[in-house]
């Protein structure tokens, strides 16, 4: 059975019930319920019409539901009514959840959760092991979650930005569990740019596929990290890059030009150049410029000087480093890099091992541990 | 989200405020304790930021590799090693804050007294898995 099919079908399914009158919370519960009883079902008895089998299956657990809850009375009015056949504009379902699951009054977490659920169609146990919390903790979660948006109307346009943010943190936090959310984000995000019209979700969508494309070359076979300009160029994966390039391009085409689009542009140039010598450090720079002036980030004003540091020389990366805090999270790792390249290998292995003790992520910390000790075994020290 | 480690000690960290050892409670003061400690972990349940619970006992025992083809060496408990860890609690919260304020809360778990121990716990973050977007 294609599983990527079924949950493609989750989010217009929900949308239906959601049209017929079944509230969020109900509705979203019916289509999980649907969900389970398609594994178990269509392996052995495939439907001729899925859609129309999972909005059957799960607008019939809505009434029992429904039928069971001590509100019946109330709702009985509601069951009386012959729900509207035929087909239904899917897309537009689709862009309401997203909104819906992306709303500013939940949480990030609680917002990534819901979207992996009611859009991914995911089910509560894989958002779990994605995300190493038990199960029980993630229901709490995502029932919360569905609290908290059970009074926003879904008969208004959201915010585009919020939602890009979720698909944003979903792909960045990588994959665990059986799970891959970057894929898993990319096929969300990909659905999102086909139904609406902004240069930004386009931007996402190629900034995740040229990203995703070095995702074979970024770790070596014993799990350490990679850094670009090492990595096998013949790794990448060129269709996924020539995809994310023509959509960056089409997008940049419309003259919108927004933080997204200028990341992309930048994972692109990299994409670009056949060998870490070859790439065009100085257009890198002028999108950090542009990404600067796009959101004043202290965190872009870092990155932009390594790139200033490839383009211009180690010591006018140095110089764009010391306008900024030197608390600001790698830091001492852009610090030691630069000195590195300057030919202070003391210095850099120093800075290297203090950058170590704060990294983030353990990979990072051991890839950092190990510029480190090549340079003291280097300098003898 | 970020995952966090609240540690509890038995020895090695700042003594607590109402700094009582735990057999000279009475009876319904530990058991009051212990109630509160059940009941925080259940709100945090709820609230979807629990992950782990877990109580150690005091005494351990200290083992190492002693060579090819050897049975691995055990020694101590030693009195002199500083730390020793009670338990922990490990949570998935959205902030630094937020970890430094439910460990506030479970630092006023009821000691001696019926009131709060104010005893001093540790907060350490998890390392993550590496971000996919880095440039």
């Amino acid at each position: 059975m294609d599983e990527l099919l079924l949950r493609s079908l989750t989010p217009g399914v929900l949308g239906i019930l959601v049209r017929r009158g079944a509230d969020f919370a109900a509705a979203e519960d019916a289509v999980q319920d649907a969900l389970v009883e398609a594994v178990r079902t269509w392996p052995s008895d495939p439907p001729r019409d899925p859609k129309g089998w999972m909005v059957t299956v799960a607008w019939r657990r809505f009434l029992d539901a429904t039928r069971t809850d001590t509100a019946r009375r109330r709702r009985e009015a509601l069951l009386d009514e012959e729900p509207a056949p035929g087909p239904a504009p899917a897309v537009d379902d689709t862009l309401q959840l997203y909104f819906l699951c992306a709303h500013p009054s939940l949480t990030q977490a609680s917002a990534v959760a819901l979207t992996l659920r009611a859009v991914g169609g995911l089910t509560t146990r894989q958002i779990a092991r994605a995300y190493l919390v038990p199960e029980a903790t993630m229901a709490q979660r995502i029932s919360r979650a569905k609290r908290t948006v059970s009074d926003v109307r879904l008969d208004r346009p959201g915010d585009v930005a919020t939602v890009l943010r979720v698909l944003y943190l979903v792909f960045n936090e990588g994959y665990s569990g059986d799970v891959d959310l970057a894929a898993e984000a990319i096929r969300l995000t990909r659905r999102l740019a086909a139904a609406v019209d902004h240069p930004e979700a386009a931007g996402l969508l190629a900034l995740m596929l040229l990203h995703h494309a070095r995702r074979a070359a970024r770790t070596a076979p014993d799990g350490s990290l990679v850094p670009l300009a090492e990595q096998d160029r013949g790794s990448w994966d060129t269709a996924s890059i020539a995809e994310g390039v023509r959509i960056l391009q089409a997008a940049l085409a419309r003259d919108r030009l927004g933080e997204l689009q200028a990341q992309a542009a930048i994972a692109a140039l990299h994409a670009d150049a056949p060998t870490a010598e070859e790439t065009d450090w100085v257009q890198i720079v002028e999108w950090y410029d542009e990404l600067v002036r796009l959101t004043d980030s202290p965190i872009v004003r870092l990155n932009r000087a390594v790139a200033v540091g490839e383009a211009d020389g180690p010591r006018a990366g140095l110089a764009a480093l010391a306008d900024l805090d030197d608390s600001l999270p790698r830091h001492g790792a852009v610090a030691a890099y630069l000195h590195e390249r300057d030919g202070d290998p003391a210095t850099a292995a120093r800075l290297y091992a203090e950058a170590a003790l704060k990294a983030p992520n353990l990979a990072e910390r051991d890839h950092l541990t190990r510029r480190a000790a090549g340079l003291n075994a280097r300098g003898g020290g | 989200m970020a995952k966090y480690l609240l540690l509890k000690h038995y020895r090695g960290a700042p003594p607590a405020v109402n700094d009582v050892p735990m057999d000279r409670w009475t009876p319904e003061e530990i058991s009051a304790h212990m109630q509160y400690m059940q009941d925080f972990a259940d709100r945090l349940e709820e609230s979807g930021e629990f992950v782990d619970g877990q109580a150690l006992a005091p005494e351990g025992t200290f083992v190492r590799y002693d060579g090819e083809g050897r049975p691995p060496v055990t020694d101590g408990p030693f009195a002199e090693t500083k730390d020793l860890i009670a338990g922990w609690m490990v949570i998935d919260v959205d902030s630094y804050e937020r970890a430094v304020e439910l460990a506030g809360e479970l630092s006023a778990a009821p000691g001696a007294g019926g009131e709060p121990i104010h005893e001093w716990l540790e907060v350490r973050p998890f390392l993550t898995a590496p971000p996919t977007i880095t440039e």
